[in-house]
This record gives C-alpha cells, sequence and structure tokens, in this order.
C-alpha cells in the first residue's frame, strides 16, 4: 500500500517538475567549503542571498569536513571525474592547487573570459598577494583570512604587577617568567605551532623561508630557516618550557582554551580566534601585534594570512563558469564584504570595505579586529612577506613540528631541530618538484 | 590423514565458496594488487602526471630514518595493546563467569565499549586525559606527575595505548567468555575433589583449554592493532609529539593521504602487509603447536 502511494506520488511529482521547468534551465554550482558553526552560517547565508538575487544560477554549498578533508575529497572527486565547481582549500594548500594545472581554472582567467569587472588593485596586496603568481595573477579568490596575534589576559598581567602588554620578544619572555609565580602551568603558550614561530615570525622580521621569494617564484625552492634568529626563538622557548613559562598547546588550535579559561595569560594565535574570547573571557583581555625582536633591522615587517581561499576546478561548463564569475563579483562587493568581517571576525578582502569600516567607527568599538589588519598593511609587503609557496606544505608543518617538540622536549638542539626541520622539507619539496614539473 | 567433508557433486562444493571467494577478491585481492601497482608510480595529487619509477620509492623509503622508527613504535604499541587487552579481558571473563547476582547486567556493561567507535572513543579519553582540562590529568598533576602528552612521548604512548586496549578488552572478554562456558564443568570439579585449589585448576586445566580462543585472539588482536588503531592515533594524538606514537599504519595514512604521496604510501603498505603475513604465518607456523584443540 504504502509503494503503491510512493510510486503515484513520485508519478506526480516528476508530472509537476516537468509542467512547470522554467524555459531557462538553472545552473547548479557545487561550493564544497570546511566552514563551521557560525561561519557555516554565514556560507549558507551567502549562497541563498545570491541565489535570490537572480535565477540563473544556483550556489549549492556542501560542508566537506576538515579543511584537510575537504581537500583530500576535492581530489579524490577530481580523480573520479566529479569535482564541485567551488572548492575552499585553506592557505596551506595552496602550492597543492597551484601545481594542478589541469586541475584549476585560475580566477583571473575566469574573469577575463567572463567579462566581470575585476581590478586586482582593489584587494588588499597582503591578502592577494598569497594566492597570486609572481606576476601578480591572482589564482584563487580570498575568502576567509585572518593573522596571528599576541592575546592578553590584562588581569593577569595586573596581578604580575606588569604595565603593559609585551612588544618584543625579550619583553614576552621576561613577562612569562614574572607570570610564571601567579600561572605556574603556563606563563605563554601558542597554536598552530609552524604558521607562528616560523613562517609568521620570518615574514615579520623580513628573512626568508626559503629561496625564490619563499617559492612564490618556482617549485626549485629550498627552504633556509634555519638562521640564528630562528633558532634563537625555539632555545630560548625551549628553556622556557623547563618550568613552563613557556608551555606548550599542541600543532593546531586545539590548546586555545587555555587562554579564554585563565591558565595561559599570554597566549599567541590567530586573530579568528576574537568571537571565542569574546563569548567565554571572564577577564579582562585584549589582543596586541606579534612579537619581534627588537635587534633585527627590518622588524616588525608585516605579517602574513592564514584562513582559506576558493578555488575553480577545471573542465566545467560555459554557464557554470559564467554563474562562479558572477558569485565573485557578488563575494567582492563592498557592503557584503563589510557585512562579512564584522560578523565573522575574519578580514576584509577590499581596500574599500576596509576604509568603509574604518570610517563608520566600527574599530572603535572593536579595536581587536584591527589588529591584524594593522599588522598585514604595517609595511608594504617584501619578497620575504608577502607570502609562501611550498608543496606539501600540508604534511611539511607535521614534519616541522616534530622538530619542534624535538626541541621543545629537550630531546634535541634547537639548531639540531631547525636542521632536521629544513633538511627534511627539502627533501620533500624535491619529490613535489619532480612530480609537479611536468 | 586429513577429515574430509563429502561432497558428491563438486559443483555444489564451488557454488557454495563461490560468494566467499567474490567478496575477497573485489575487497581484498583486487585492492592489494592496485596497491603493489601503485608502489611502483610516482604521482603528483590530482593523479595529472604518473611516472613509472620501478622500486624507487621502497628505496627511498628504507633510506629514511622515521620509517625504522615507527617500526619500533609499532612493535612497542602492539606488543602492549595485544598483552593487556588479552590479560584484562581473559580477567574480567573469569570473573563473569562465576554465579554472582546480576551478571547479565555485568556482561552486557562489559561488552558496551566495543560499539564505541575508535575515533569516539579517543575523544572521550581527551576529555579525561587533556592536561590542564581532563579530570584525570589533574588528578595526576596533583599528585605531582607532570602528565603531558602533548609534549612528552612516553605519555602519549601511554594515552593511545589505554585507549586502544579499552576498545579491544570487550571483544576478548567475550570470546573468552564463550570459551570458558564450554569448558565441561566436570573436568573442574574432578579436579577440585583431587584437591586443586582454584588459581591451581585455572592454570592446568582452564587455561590450556581455552588455548584455542586464546589463539584466535592473538591473530585477531595483532591484526586489529596493526591496522583499526588509525582512528584513536589520528584523534589523541596525531602521531606525535616527534613521531612517538607514529606506527606504520599511521604512516601510511600520512604520507598517503596527507602528504598526497600515494606511491611512498603504496610502498609502505606493501611491506606492512608483507609484515602482517609474516606475523601471522609465524603464528601458524609454531605458536598453534601448543594449542590443544
Amino acid at each position: 500500500m504504502a509503494l503503491r502511494h510512493f510510486g503515484a506520488a513520485a508519478a506526480a511529482t516528476i508530472a509537476l517538475a516537468i509542467c512547470a521547468s522554467p524555459a531557462r534551465a538553472v545552473t547548479e554550482i557545487q561550493w564544497w567549503h570546511a566552514m563551521t558553526g557560525g561561519n557555516n552560517d554565514v556560507v549558507v547565508k551567502l549562497a541563498n542571498d545570491f541565489n535570490a538575487s537572480q535565477s540563473d544560477y544556483k550556489i549549492v554549498p556542501t560542508f566537506k569536513g576538515s579543511y584537510a578533508d575537504t581537500l583530500n575529497a576535492g581530489i579524490a572527486a577530481f580523480r573520479a571525474g566529479n569535482a564541485p565547481g567551488i572548492m575552499q582549500v585553506f592557505e596551506v594548500g595552496t602550492a597543492t592547487m597551484m601545481a594542478a594545472k589541469g586541475a584549476i581554472k585560475p580566477v583571473f582567467e575566469l574573469m577575463k573570459e567572463q567579462g566581470e569587472k575585476f581590478d586586482p588593485n582593489s584587494y588588499l596586496p597582503a591578502i592577494t598577494g598569497y594566492y597570486s603568481t609572481s606576476k601578480g595573477e591572482m589564482l584563487s579568490f580570498p575568502f576567509n583570512s585572518s593573522s596571528m596575534v599576541l592575546w592578553v589576559n590584562l588581569d593577569a598581567l595586573k596581578e604580575a604587577g606588569i604595565a603593559e602588554p609585551p612588544k618584543t620578544w625579550p619583553e614576552v619572555f621576561a613577562d612569562a617568567k614574572k607570570l610564571h609565580a601567579t600561572h605556574p602551568t603556563c606563563g605563554f603558550s601558542s597554536s598552530w605551532i609552524t604558521w607562528g614561530l616560523i613562517k609568521q615570525f620570518s615574514a615579520w622580521h623580513n628573512v626568508p623561508i626559503g629561496t625564490k621569494a619563499n617559492g612564490l617564484d618556482g617549485f626549485d625552492t629550498v627552504l633556509k630557516f634555519n638562521t640564528p634568529l630562528e633558532e634563537k626563538l625555539i632555545s630560548e622557548l625551549a628553556e622556557l618550557q623547563k618550568d613552563k613559562s613557556y608551555d606548550y598547546s599542541g600543532r593546531t588550535n586545539t590548546g586555545e582554551g587555555r587562554f579564554t579559561s585563565g591558565e595561559c595569560p599570554l597566549y599567541m594565535t590567530s586573530s579568528a580566534f576574537y568571537p571565542s574570547v569574546k563569548a567565554n573571557a571572564k577577564f579582562a583581555y585584549t589582543a596586541v601585534p606579534m612579537p619581534y625582536f627588537p635587534d633585527v633591522k627590518d622588524a616588525p615587517q608585516n605579517s602574513i594570512i592564514g584562513g582559506a581561499s576558493l578555488w575553480v576546478m577545471a573542465g566545467k561548463s560555459a554557464d557554470e563558469y559564467k554563474g562562479i564569475a558572477k558569485f565573485f563579483t557578488f563575494l567582492s562587493d563592498t557592503d557584503r564584504q563589510v557585512y562579512l568581517h564584522e560578523v565573522s571576525g575574519y578580514l576584509p578582502i577590499t581596500k574599500a570595505a576596509y576604509e568603509k569600516t574604518k570610517e563608520s567607527g566600527f574599530y572603535d568599538k572593536n579595536p581587536i579586529l584591527e589588529v591584524p589588519l594593522k599588522e598585514l598593511t604595517n609595511k608594504p609587503p617584501t619578497e620575504n612577506s608577502r607570502g609562501l609557496r611550498f608543496g606539501g606544505m600540508v604534511q611539511m608543518r607535521d614534519v616541522w613540528s616534530e622538530e619542534i617538540e624535538a626541541a621543545l622536549a629537550g630531546k634535541k638542539s634547537a639548531k639540531q631541530a631547525m636542521d632536521d626541520a629544513v633538511s627534511r622539507g627539502n627533501a620533500m619539496l624535491r619529490q613535489f618538484e619532480r612530480t609537479a614539473a611536468k | 590423514m586429513e577429515d574430509r567433508a563429502i561432497f558428491s557433486n563438486k559443483l555444489l562444493a564451488y557454488l557454495l565458496v563461490l560468494p566467499q571467494l567474490a567478496v575477497s577478491l573485489v575487497f581484498f585481492y583486487w585492492p592489494a594488487v592496485q596497491a603493489v601497482w601503485q608502489s611502483f608510480l610516482l604521482q603528483d595529487a590530482f593523479g595529472l602526471s604518473t611516472e613509472f619509477v620501478w622500486f624507487e620509492n621502497y628505496v627511498a623509503l628504507l633510506k629514511t630514518p622515521e620509517y625504522y622508527h615507527a617500526i619500533g613504535v609499532t612493535f612497542v604499541f602492539s606488543g602492549l595493546v595485544v598483552f593487556f587487552s588479552l590479560a584484562i579481558g581473559l580477567l574480567l571473563a573469569v570473573m563473569a563467569n562465576h554465579n554472582i547476582r546480576g551478571v547479565q547486567i555485568y556482561r552486557t556493561f562489559l561488552i558496551i565499549p566495543y560499539a564505541v567507535a575508535p575515533a569516539v572513543a579517543s575523544v572521550l579519553f581527551i576529555f579525561m586525559f587533556q592536561p590542564g582540562l581532563g579530570m584525570i590529568a589533574r588528578a595526576l598533576q596533583r599528585y605531582g606527575i607532570d602528565w603531558n602528552p602533548v609534549l612528552n612521548g612516553t605519555h602519549a604512548m601511554i594515552l593511545v595505548v589505554i585507549v586502544a586496549v579499552w576498545n579491544q578488552i570487550s571483544y576478548n572478554f567475550l570470546f573468552f567468555l564463550a570459551g570458558l562456558q564450554s569448558i565441561p564443568k566436570s573436568v573442574i570439579e574432578a579436579a577440585a575433589i583431587d584437591g586443586a585449589r582454584p588459581v591451581r585448576r585455572f592454570w592446568t586445566i582452564v587455561f590450556p583449554l581455552l588455548s584455542p580462543t586464546t589463539f584466535f585472539l592473538i591473530v585477531i588482536n595483532i591484526t586489529y592493532v596493526f591496522f583499526n588503531t588509525l582512528g584513536i592515533i589520528d584523534t589523541a594524538t596525531g602521531g606525535g609529539p616527534n613521531g612517538a606514537t607514529q606506527t606504520l599504519v599511521y604512516k601510511v595514512f600520512q604520507d598517503g593521504k596527507v602528504g598526497a604521496d600515494l606511491g611512498g604510501s603504496a610502498a609502505q603498505s606493501v611491506i606492512l602487509m608483507i609484515i602482517v603475513v609474516i606475523l601471522t604465518a609465524f603464528q601458524f607456523r609454531y605458536v598453534e603447536k601448543k594449542v590443544h584443540y
């Protein structure tokens, strides 16, 4: 009985669909992303708003798990011949995507072909530089960007008799030791260990991570961050780790709760941590720019971004490309960027959106959200601070983390650990170069 | 002389094994052959360029010190997990085999952990063992133990062993309990009349009679610990710190899925397959001789 009803219902639905189908078919565009919680709602809202704004294209967002899961799902789908139209890929996967020439459609090319208004200069160079060729051609569309800042528990500082938040690494080390008296399990800690201690650290001090402008100018890049400066940072932290003045919190951001719970009064992590701090911290807090070594000539230079961008996959129909180009124009709209910035805590990608937010007085009420933007635009980016592009970065950051862990645990000297991180990383780069060069 | 079931019609016999053969072919032999083929290739992540490189992936693998480290980690990890999950499973089965009040309830609860997915089990234990937040971690710190699995490799190993053992005990418990219940009461009673105390009865009568079960469980547990603990390690430690919990199967996953190096990863899984085949063959050749059926 149920089956018969179902059959009848199905027949009716099909009949209706045939009668009701409009003269113009709607082109569906799959958008795979990795956004959870409030940011997932933002993605859905963006798709809905775009779909409501016109009737030719329909963006269908699908959550695919973590950043790494989404990238893997996209790679597997491409190998099976059904990749999505748009894929959100974290900044770490940029080189992997870039090297896959037959798998992607560069954004600058797409916008030109589809005749959409597109001025690369209207975007913040500190953000688009990360996703552009050395000639300034934008390959992917920046979606959610953040930078790294130092989160400070002001109450704890006052309690320890520290007048103001630290600006330099020597001040951070000294403050961490003072805070140790009141916070014996953790004076200072950090998340996203390789992003903060190697990538941001190098850009902020205007020193190279690797040759060829950190890999932006070619896959034949060689790592060279095993410098006395990097070793000084790691060995200082290893020294502080002994009595937990600095305490390691893991490779990703799982340790961030140690700041909001009040356990670690100084905590270096992403600016995108802001919504959590706002919701959970029961003490006076602020965020300040990352510390630097004052004896380095150019420091502080400018910071680099983290986050993700949208990649367009190759082999789609002309209709789909038209829709994707229109969607990117829709996303670049100033008011929409302002809204996204204020609601998600991620950075605006256009200069106009930044200016508009500034003029509206938003940063007077939310100064913390401007800190990462000030870091990114602190100085015009140099070869060392425009970004980085190393093949196999998804796994390489685990290799670097392993070596940092060995140094912090006292199993290796800082020099040995950084030398090993560089040589293991170089082996991975050579393998990547070999498979990508063709 | 071998015992042989008699089938008058050979065709029927082949028909009966056919489904099992088909499943093995599709889900075991076909992927295994593909892995061997893939291990001779060098490919980019998207499969856009492919180069046949003979044994280069194997040579590169055998040159990396991390690979030998992973072999060592795997043997330590599997030894600990197999021993403790069997020992605790047997202990619980012996206890639950007594006629005590509410024995059915105990038995049911002892089986539940097996229904928990490995990754979820890891999350449960992370809640308890996370330094600074977890209950057990805080208790340990109160007693002066500087519990820190994020940086201390030994602590990380202890953590994944605990989760893997906890997850596997139920399975072992179930089989040991069934084994215990199939031992004839009369044998044990006879021993009791002869004056053997419970401990002596256990080691001289029960344990030898359980040997088929124990042997079966050793084989199954080794396979479990070599392959199925991937989710536990990924969730609890991610192979860290500094490779302290990176087992062979986790390295296969890391290099293949995270590093997108399918060739190198396939070479590792071929070697892993050979190791497990040798181990199992060894068990059937030598250990099985000590089994009384």
